[in-house]
């Protein structure tokens, strides 16, 4: 029998490099033991509804009236609706060409972009051009044309933050170009070094990599650290003097869990410093719907906003969104609604604001609830949950697990996640999905099972960690002290 | 502040070259000048010589007009705010089997979350849905484990691209001519196009010893030719496949180690009554091919048929005839995007799976669908007939689509003015049709067709009222062009 067209040796390699831990290893193993009647706590991906989260009102009110305009004329339906959903749906559809099943503008709908723009306006105190911003199914999408557009090939290299979000490995592998890294200092919260991101680009630079591109995750995922207006202002004049394009993950703006340092936008950082950087410096930012307190992560909504790119260029991008036709539009009205929400005054809004404060503040208790919980857990130290959904805490493991996670074929931290999947059904993702320095081991968990389980959780984790570290452990431990 | 002058990282000279290869006619310079002329029309009334701009030039049939399908959106509604369900005068609003089936659909979703990240091959109960409907359909089994979700059908193509291509050494077989998403993604992935011919004075047939000819040409250039695209019923040329022709393709396919992608986005748009869809899928299971034999991805859509959700995004491609090992990399790829959006799923699942006799709404439902294909079955006719009746213009049939794609026999004429300006005839031709009657088709040559041969692609779907005022001033547009560039 003749090989098959397509088997696993003929596949382009790029793809066969490609790893997504998120969904990797560990999350296959988990829905087996689900499979088999095993309660699993899936703390795997940042999918709030799926852990009980429940989706804001007033944009499920809108998105229903959208999706079924007969609705809107019938006598009932101002019982089920109050009349700002009913306004807003109108508005939306008044938007599109024909409903949400018509394939809109490749860049999104002109009215949604504009509502966007306002939105950045309004936060950042700079205008922001509609026909930059371009809707897309997720801000992952996004990410990857970008990257697409700028990887030319393996000489082709893009600084990314380590650890990271393994969309951006996975889509440099994908495209063929190298990943960049710099590490993230864990004893300084992971803050990152402006020298030693220099010597990374030095370095790759030797090998004769061109590098093109800075990746900043702001609130970091998965490390939650946000960063502060003298750190974006120094990337800014990096980028600048290396002649780099940074692309701002932003995806996490609206989860900010201490004072000290609110969310800033690289974009304003950039305006603020005026001319020639402000006009030279090229940016891209990434927002989405499915993180903040939406959590609508099954809508697939999201955006790019180019910052200082030519017109050319910019006709390239829309040119390959257009192959793809439309972003989808229900997401598109959810990213209008995210932007653009009830305001003082309206029938909705004392609603909005109790429901969307509850998702936050629950949120930072449980940011808390978990650093805490993982700092009185023998050998393990965690770092605060600054911002987004994760906690990442480091697990010092001892020889002696190391060792038997050789044996038994598996990266260490891989182990340990595995240990702790069948003894507490807590489905998590190692370290090494993100990237860590060599010899030091993580895992990544979400801050977003429902709160009331969250003691049994760190309990029953602790209760594995602990008995884990007796059982691997010389007869004296390592202290934290 | 130093910094050396420097090529920005992102511009024209710095970009993927690839992204500069890529081209795709349907949304290309046409529609950006008819946009132009939209802009006009709002802001100095009266300017131009028409009050509308006509987008033929896109399967896109509910900006046009077209209704959807009540009890799909019903079933939408009731599952994106589920709050509803609860409330006691629903039934005054919604029928009571779209109330019933939003309930399953929700029971099917893990916490009933519609806003949650679903299995990244989309959720196991619509899955297994679908197969069901696909089953029904083809009279063979179907695996709910074999369908990939995805946003729109195109999100597949270039997942498959993405598989196949290793470099521009790998060839991929495309019908000229072609929907160019095919040309663009292969572009994009960066691979090469091997074309076959469709033919035209056949009805735009598939000979395979054509296919065969370019296989082996293409072969003798150090190609390795990975795949063969079929799209049935054809874009842009409308024809449906004889079985015959089917089984000579599974064939084909076979013996030479090809997979075959089988688009099949239009398989409910048929509208000739001795022709009928049969998917790839069965007939290589009639004709004993299992999955051993036969590697073979068949795309579907929800944006076409009568159900026209372009906006939704929603699709599959069903996978078979695949080792367990390249599955893998299957579902990895997909879960690099963590999964498609759970509005386009349903409706994935509710266009598999419709309304069934004795169902509340079955009436209305199948009232509506056949409302829908027979309308468009009589546009088809119309404008076939139409562009038939122009000077030097001859139209094949639309036997399925959405799209007509007639030939324009230009005057040697018109061929040198369109040389003079550096333009493609066709695109001159699409040009002032636009700029006369506000219609806009796409040039021939977004297509691909035989070197030296004009046509335009021109869908079938404004509403039907329009059509004859539609069909009046391509009529004086066209005489007035013949009588300008007459030989």
């Amino acid at each position: 029998m003749s090989p098959k067209p397509l088997d696993y040796e003929s596949l382009n390699e790029n793809v066969k490099k490609v790893a997504y831990a998120v969904r990797g290893e560990l999350y296959l193993r988990a829905s087996e033991l689900q499979k088999e009647g095993k309660k699993i706590i899936f703390t795997n991906v940042g999918n709030p509804h799926a852990l009980g989260q429940k989706p804001l009102t007033f944009p499920r009110q809108v998105i229903a009236l959208c999706q079924a305009p007969f609705l809107l004329d019938d006598p009932y339906v101002g019982i089920l609706f109050p009349a700002d959903a009913i306004a807003r749906a109108k508005h939306y559809l008044s938007l599109t060409s024909g409903g949400l099943g018509a394939y809109s503008d490749s860049r999104g709908l002109p009215g949604i972009r504009k509502e966007v723009a306002e939105f950045i306006e309004r936060r950042d105190g700079y205008p922001s051009d509609p026909e930059l911003i371009y809707l897309t199914d997720g801000a992952s999408k996004g990410v990857m044309q970008i990257l697409n557009t700028v990887i030319r090939n393996e000489k082709d290299g893009i600084l990314v933050p380590v650890p990271q979000y393994p969309l951006y490995s996975a889509a440099i592998s994908l495209y063929g170009g190298s990943l960049v890294p710099y590490y993230l200092e864990e004893e300084a919260n992971w803050g990152l070094d402006i020298n030693h991101i220099r010597q990374s680009v030095a370095a790759a630079r030797m090998k004769g990599i061109t590098v093109r591109a800075m990746v900043i995750i702001n609130p970091g995922n998965p490390t939650g650290q946000c960063l502060s207006e003298a750190s974006l202002n120094e990337l800014l004049k990096f980028c600048f003097q290396e002649n780099l394009v940074l692309l701002a993950d932003e995806v996490y703006q609206q989860n900010i869990y201490q004072d000290e340092r609110p969310f800033i936008s690289a974009r304003k950082i950039l305006l603020d410093m005026g001319p020639p950087m402000s006009k030279e410096v090229q940016l891209v930012s990434f927002h989405t719907v499915s993180k903040g307190y939406w959590g609508e992560c099954g809508q697939r909504g999201g955006y790019f906003e180019m910052t200082n790119i030519s017109a050319k260029t910019v006709d390239e991008i829309y040119k390959v969104a257009s192959v793809s036709l439309s972003p989808n539009v229900p997401g598109q009205i959810f990213m209008g609604l995210m932007v653009n929400p009830p305001k003082p005054g309206d029938i909705s809004y004392l609603r909005f604001v109790a429901e969307s404060k509850a998702i936050l503040e629950s949120l930072k208790r449980r940011a808390h609830i978990m650093t805490d919980g993982f700092n009185s857990c023998r050998n393990v130290v965690c770092n605060f949950t600054e911002g987004a959904m994760y906690s990442f805490p480091q697990i010092r493991l001892p020889p002696k697990a190391i060792e038997a996670a050789k044996s038994v074929g598996k990266a260490p931290d891989v182990f340990y996640c595995l240990k702790l999947l069948e003894a507490t059904g807590i489905s998590t993702v190692p370290g090494s999905g993100f990237g860590q320095k060599e010899g030091v081991f993580h895992l990544r968990t979400t801050i977003l099972p429902a709160e009331e389980d969250m003691p049994a959780i760190m309990t029953s984790f602790k209760k594995f960690n602990d008995e884990f570290m007796e059982q691997y452990e010389d007869y004296r431990g390592y202290s934290r002290m | 502040m130093d910094r050396a002058a420097a090529t920005p990282p992102v511009s024209l000279d710095t970009i993927n070259p690839k992204v500069l290869k890529c081209q795709y006619a349907v949304r290309g310079a046409i529609v950006s000048h008819a946009q132009r002329l939209q802009q006009e029309l709002q802001t100095s009334q009266g300017s131009l010589p028409f009050d509308e701009i006509l987008y033929c030039n896109i399967g896109n049939p509910q900006s046009l007009g077209q209704q959807p399908i009540t009890f799909f959106r019903e079933v939408l509604a009731l599952c994106d705010h589920p709050a509803l369900l609860g409330k006691s005068n629903i039934d005054a609003l919604f029928s009571k089997d779209a109330i019933g089936r939003a309930q399953k659909i929700l029971n099917l979703i893990p916490g009933r979350a519609t806003g949650a990240y679903s299995h990244s091959q989309g959720i196991k109960g619509l899955r297994d849905a679908i197969a069901v409907g696909i089953a029904i359909r083809d009279g063979f089994p179907a695996n709910a484990d074999d369908i990939f979700l995805t946003d729109g059908a195109s999100p597949g193509v270039h997942m498959m691209m993405q598989l196949l291509i290793r470099s521009e050494n790998d060839g991929i077989l495309c019908p000229i001519p072609q929907y160019p998403l095919y040309s663009a993604s292969i572009a994009l992935h960066g691979g090469s196009l091997v074309p076959y011919y469709l033919d035209e004075a056949t009805g735009w047939g598939l000979e395979i010893s054509d296919v065969k000819k370019q296989l082996e040409d293409a072969r003798s250039k150090g190609i390795t030719v990975r795949a063969l695209v079929v799209i049935n019923p054809g874009n842009p040329t409308g024809q449906v496949l004889a079985e015959e022709n089917q089984k000579k393709i599974v064939e084909f396919c076979n013996n030479e180690g090809l997979v075959l992608l089988a688009d099949e986005v239009y398989q409910e748009n048929v509208y000739v009554d001795d022709k009928k869809f049969n998917s790839f899928k069965k007939i290589a299971r009639s004709m004993g091919y299992g999955e051993e034999d036969l590697s073979l991805v068949s795309f579907q859509s929800i944006s076409k048929g009568y159900h026209g959700e372009c906006g939704k995004r929603g699709g599959y491609m069903e996978v078979t005839g695949f080792s367990a090992e390249v599955r893998e990399q299957f579902y990895k790829v997909a879960s690099v995007n963590l999964c498609s959006n759970i509005s386009g799923q349903i409706i994935a699942s509710l266009v598999m799976n419709p309304p069934k006799v004795g169902d509340e709404s079955y009436k209305s439902f199948i009232a509506e669908k056949n409302g829908i294909l027979s309308s468009l079955a009589r546009r088809a006719k119309a404008l076939e007939d139409a562009f038939n009746g122009l000077e030097g213009v001859t139209c094949n049939k639309a036997e399925g689509a959405m799209y007509l794609f007639p030939r324009l026999h230009l005057p040697q004429k018109a061929i040198d003015a369109a040389k003079a300006v550096n333009e493609a005839p066709d695109a001159l031709y699409a040009r002032r049709l636009l700029d006369a009657t506000g219609i806009v088709v796409v040039p021939g040559s977004g297509f691909g067709q035989v070197p030296g041969t004009w046509h335009v692609r021109c869908t079938i779907l404004p509403q039907e009222d329009k059509i004859p005022a539609i069909i009046s001033r391509l009529k004086a547009f066209h005489e007035a062009f013949m009588d300008e560039f007459r030989d």
